[in-house]
């Protein structure tokens, strides 16, 4: 940490990490618990069909494997990454899906978000959350896009220091030694693109967000037919 | 064998007279709320007619249903995993304009408009939007009483087959009238399609409801329902169907529509059936085999074994009992006039429809139909309904089982016809239709008459047996524990969802002063 505590680095990319995560945890269990009447993925499809098989499955597709290439390329340790590919094929790597399915994203969400506020119906019927959780995503992938061009400046000039300050950054908050020091010599674009994104997890519970923790992977396996007895089971003390 | 029991439906097509009596109840019940305007929990079609949504017996464009996939039962709209392929967005989905845009009238208007030289009118207005709607074109029931271009409304499924060219012309039309509601099937593909499993059937009474907390809005319960009876709440993001008016069947009451139904047409009842057999029986490779496939699945509820069975499986003694009384039975088995609607979608509806007759006992008595030998039964194939569109209706296309129930009903009326006119038996028609004496002043008791406890057989829920130790609750029944009914102190929710206690207005019209 920092001499002085209290500095927006240190705030920001020390403490404000912990906040959004336990927001993000303790919010969803208990919005989980107590609210399970408003958890839904709140589709507006059967309002509107028209450009919802394209624009949400790109958005979706693009989204999520974006969030998995984060997940793999920051959270793997630096030893392990380095047994596979030195830092600057990483940091290719990274600029080139990140580029391909942020497009898709960038594609797929326009569109969506267009539709929100545009399409008289979704527009009127959607909740105030609906509008502004979209449109933040929407900020934080173009700012995301936007780092694009400046990571490939620096891997330009064959310096992979920005990837692995991040990497070492986000490990830091994930296994609870927090080193926001990592972050001082980066470009403010990454910053801002770090601070969005924190932020999206910190509205996480409060925004229909919360259907992606009911990806209902079990259906796969389930029997078709659901049959449930009216009868009250015996709880055991 | 798995005994269980099934809350049951027949409703009687020939004494239906499409006055929406059930329609609006239900409405007003149900479905009167900010959401789902445009849902009708039940509703009635004139046929022939696209109906409600449009065309939703087309499954070549809906893939609603079931179907036999290489010898194997399968959701026509495809499997687990095509399912969570398509789960950012369903392919099969009716939208809004589907059923139609939920309309009211600026009534406000009427009674605000500052004074000028015209009447102020009360302009539609979309009760999605709120805007003011130049014309509507589309309703619940736009084809009310064959409304409408006929080449349009003989797009109707069931016409295939049918000569079209004839039946548009003036004189030959038909019209019958189809109540529909949620036929809680035996082999359900909305619980089948829920990728959440928020959907079930009801052990005991096998009424199909949706679980509102654990529904995740996938919505696949919509598209993969055959008959589009489960709907998307727009406001709450949930599946919302028919229940069964399940309160008032716990307690041995009818449902709304049932209870309502001015011309005495619906009938509630309990049937027994085999659970085990439910896959056998909707795998049947033929599609006009399902109608009887689907009556070998009930069991004789008078047999000592199956009594004895149920009992075993822990089902109560008055629900045999009703079951043994029940309406349904003596329609649909015993007397064989009653049929499942659209058996080929392989749910195994438990909504059985007796076939219209009307008007044909006139055209018989002024001589104007053909008839056998008896004088009363007319040659199949000659009523003003062609036997060929009920039977696409009812049975999969299959004539003879709809025309053996057409002969039935009308010898039982030319029986009592006889009766009462005469004042003598003429039994020679209910000979040629193959049923007894006794059936048919049976038959006429619940046909014709349908008396309330004829027509309404209903054990009531046995709650004290929902219970396993009635003994430990004692003293707690009628309490909840916990938030369940407190709506908080807060005007504001931390997350986002409908405001509990707040009045949501059902009007969307603005006062006239801001218009």
């Amino acid at each position: 940490m920092n001499e002085d505590i209290f500095s927006w680095n240190n705030l920001l990319f020390g403490i404000y990490p912990y906040v959004c995560l336990s927001v993000f945890v303790i919010g969803s269990w208990v919005r989980f618990d107590r609210e399970q009447y408003g958890w839904t993925s709140a589709s507006s499809q059967m309002l509107s069909t028209a450009g919802v098989r394209w624009a949400s499955n790109l958005f979706h597709i693009g989204v999520i494997a974006i969030f998995f290439g984060h997940m793999v390329g920051l959270l793997t340790p630096h030893k392990v990454f380095l047994m596979i590919m030195p830092d600057i094929a990483h940091q290719y790597l990274a600029i080139s899906l990140g580029a391909v399915f942020g497009a898709l994203a960038l594609i797929g969400g326009g569109i969506l978000w267009v539709r929100r506020y545009t399409n008289r119906r979704i527009s009127v019927t959607s909740r105030g959350s609906d509008k502004f959780i979209l449109s933040w995503i929407m900020a934080t992938l173009i700012l995301g896009l936007t780092t694009i061009p400046v990571s490939i400046g620096h891997a330009g000039h064959g310096d992979p220091r920005v990837v692995t300050a991040m990497a070492e950054w986000i490990q830091s908050i994930m296994y609870l030694y927090p080193n926001p020091a990592y972050l001082e010599g980066v470009d403010t674009i990454f910053k801002l693109h770090v601070f969005f994104g924190m932020t999206v997890f910190l509205l996480f519970p409060f925004t229909r967000l919360v259907h992606i923790w009911s990806a209902p992977i079990g259906y796969l396996t389930r029997s078709y037919q659901i049959v449930r007895s009216k009868k009250v089971k015996y709880q055991s003390r | 064998m798995k005994i269980r029991a099934q809350f049951a439906f027949v409703f009687n097509l020939d004494k239906c007279i499409g006055c929406h009596t059930c329609s609006v109840t239900c409405k007003n019940t149900w479905t009167n709320r900010k959401g789902v305007e445009y849902v009708w929990f039940n509703n009635v079609e004139s046929k022939p007619g696209i109906g409600y949504p449009k065309q939703w017996e087309n499954q070549e464009k809906w893939n609603g249903g079931w179907t036999m996939d290489g010898g194997k039962l399968e959701l026509k709209s495809g499997g687990r995993f095509s399912k969570l392929l398509n789960i950012f967005a369903n392919p099969d989905l009716p939208e809004i304009d589907d059923y139609y845009e939920p309309f009211t009238y600026n009534y406000a208007r009427l009674q605000n408009a500052p004074l000028s030289e015209a009447a102020p009118t009360a302009r539609p207005l979309s009760m999605i939007t709120g805007d003011p709607m130049e014309k509507i074109t589309w309703g619940p029931n736009w084809e009310d009483d064959l409304a409408g271009e006929y080449a349009k409304r003989s797009v109707d499924k069931n016409m295939d087959n049918v000569q079209k060219a004839m039946y548009g012309q003036f004189e030959n039309t038909f019209n019958l009238y189809l109540p529909r509601i949620c036929n809680h099937c035996l082999n359900p593909a909305c619980v089948a399609a829920c990728p959440s499993g928020s959907i079930y059937k009801r052990e005991e009474d096998g009424i199909v409801l949706v679980d509102q907390d654990k529904c995740r809005g996938w919505r696949f319960c919509m598209s993969a329902c055959p008959y589009k009876k489960v709907y998307y709440n727009w406001e709450s993001g949930k599946a919302e169907k028919c229940i069964g008016c399940f309160p008032r069947v716990e307690s041995g009451m009818p449902t709304v529509c049932s209870e309502s139904c001015v011309g005495r047409i619906r009938y509630n009842g309990i049937m027994l059936y085999d659970a085990d057999r439910i896959e056998e029986m909707a795998s049947v490779t033929n599609e006009q085999d399902l109608y009887e496939a689907q009556c070998k699945i009930f069991l004789d509820p008078n047999d000592p074994e199956v009594i004895a069975a149920a009992l075993a499986e822990g089902i109560n003694e008055d629900w045999i009992k009703a079951a043994q009384k029940s309406p349904i039975y003596k329609m649909a088995i015993d007397w064989k006039i009653a049929f499942p609607m659209h058996p080929e979608y392989r749910t195994l509806p438990m909504v059985w429809y007796v076939p219209p007759l009307s008007p044909v006992q006139s055209q018989i008595d002024q001589g104007n139909l053909p008839v056998g030998p008896d004088g009363a039964i007319p040659l199949a194939g000659t009523m003003r309904t062609p036997t060929r569109y009920l039977a696409n209706l009812l049975t999969a296309g299959k004539e003879e089982p709809i025309t053996t129930a057409l002969n039935r009903l009308i010898a039982m009326r030319s029986y009592q016809r006889s009766v009462h006119v005469e004042g003598v038996a003429d039994t020679r028609a209910l000979e040629a239709a193959g049923i007894t004496e006794d059936q048919a002043k049976e038959m006429y008791r619940y046909l014709a008459i349908a008396n309330y406890e004829d027509r309404f057989v209903i054990p009531t829920g046995h709650e004290e047996e929902r219970l396993a130790d009635a003994h430990g609750f004692q003293g707690q029944n009628g309490f909840t524990f916990g938030n369940d009914s407190s709506v908080g102190i807060s005007k504001i929710s931390l997350f986002p969802r409908r405001r509990k206690e707040s009045m949501e207005p059902a009007e969307l019209a603005p006062s006239a002063d801001k218009s």
